[in-house]
């Protein structure tokens, strides 16, 4: 049976690493989060970031946020990638199998997955 | 929109983009009807911005001067047979008591009524996304309530932030199991 109680224990784990994390992410992935992204099923991609930088224990270096409508709705899901010093890449049509992908591949080992990207969705119109 | 869930996920952030500092939502259902209030203490619109806060051309987004949040989801009520409102108290006239209240009734036997959906999962992205909120949660239904309070859960966890991933594991496992203590069945869209 789950009870608030359990956040106490949360609590003594996590106290620790608040003060480390402060500061500490140097790439913020931001999901597009307006009616448009929401439509498209925005909502299941950002929960498998927010699963999946967890599982792979990324949680030090990558921060995962909510973003509004960027105007390229029809590209909905839209995911950008910020990472301080590298140009923002940016993610279309994202579907919670081509998160997992992008965390494997470009959140943990800094490969683009070029075929998901905008540039590459605008080459092949 | 698939389910109402993802409406309610998008007139929150409303709520969230107005400033609020709590908000609450509140769903009432019972064998006929479902109904969601979503409240906020947010600035508020003014009168003017309000007569046209169902209208497709009113918005708050910079990027287009369309938003179609609010229309959609009155049409979705409409559409049942159900029934929209929204009350809003714009901060230059109501300073000690401006936000937003949107309630919109839904036909639960019409064949136009979209299924609640994965709620559980909305509550989560909404907190996830704006931690420092105090978000109310309340969902009656005939076979009991299922609620949650983010001030209670801040009261236990102290200054660990309420979007650390082990706290919203939690949200996620706690409301689940609550659904399955009062024995809810989950509607989806096919």
């Amino acid at each position: 049976m789950k009870s608030l109680a359990e956040l106490q224990a949360i609590k003594e784990r996590m106290q620790p690493k608040v003060v480390l994390r402060e500061g500490g992410n140097e790439i913020r992935v931001a999901v597009g989060m307006a009616t448009c992204g929401i439509a498209a099923g925005a909502r299941p991609v950002l929960n498998e970031f927010v699963k999946d930088v967890q599982e792979e224990h990324l949680s030090d270096k990558v921060m995962v946020t909510q973003t509004g409508c960027i105007g390229i709705c029809q590209y909905e899901p839209v995911v950008e990638v910020f990472q301080s010093g590298k140009e923002k890449v940016t993610y279309v049509k994202m579907t919670p199998e081509k998160a997992k992908e992008v965390v494997e591949s470009h959140l943990k080992n800094g490969q683009v997955v070029e075929k998901y990207t905008i540039t590459h969705a605008q080459n092949t119109l | 929109m698939k389910e109402l869930s993802l409406n309610i996920l998008d007139i929150a952030m409303n709520s969230v983009k107005a400033g609020a500092h709590k908000i609450s939502i509140i769903i009432d259902e019972n064998e006929k009807t479902l109904s969601i209030i979503i409240s906020d203490d947010g600035c508020g619109m003014t009168e003017d911005f309000l007569k046209n806060a169902v209208s497709p051309f009113a918005t708050t987004r910079t990027t287009r001067k369309v938003g179609m949040g609010l229309p959609l989801f009155k049409l979705e009520a409409e559409m049942t047979g159900g029934s929209f409102d929204i009350k809003s108290r714009h901060v230059s006239k109501y300073p000690d008591n401006h936000g937003t209240d949107v309630k919109a009734v839904f036909d639960k036997t019409s064949v136009d009524f979209t299924p609640l959906g994965d709620i559980v999962s909305t509550i989560v992205t909404l907190i996830q996304g704006s931690p420092e909120i105090n978000w109310i949660f309340f969902h009656s239904t005939e076979k009991g309530t299922v609620s949650l309070d983010t001030d209670d859960m801040t009261a236990e966890l102290g200054d660990v932030p309420l979007n650390y991933p082990d706290v919203l594991e939690w949200v996620k496992e706690y409301l689940t199991e609550c659904y399955e203590n009062i024995g809810y069945k989950f509607d989806y869209a096919l």
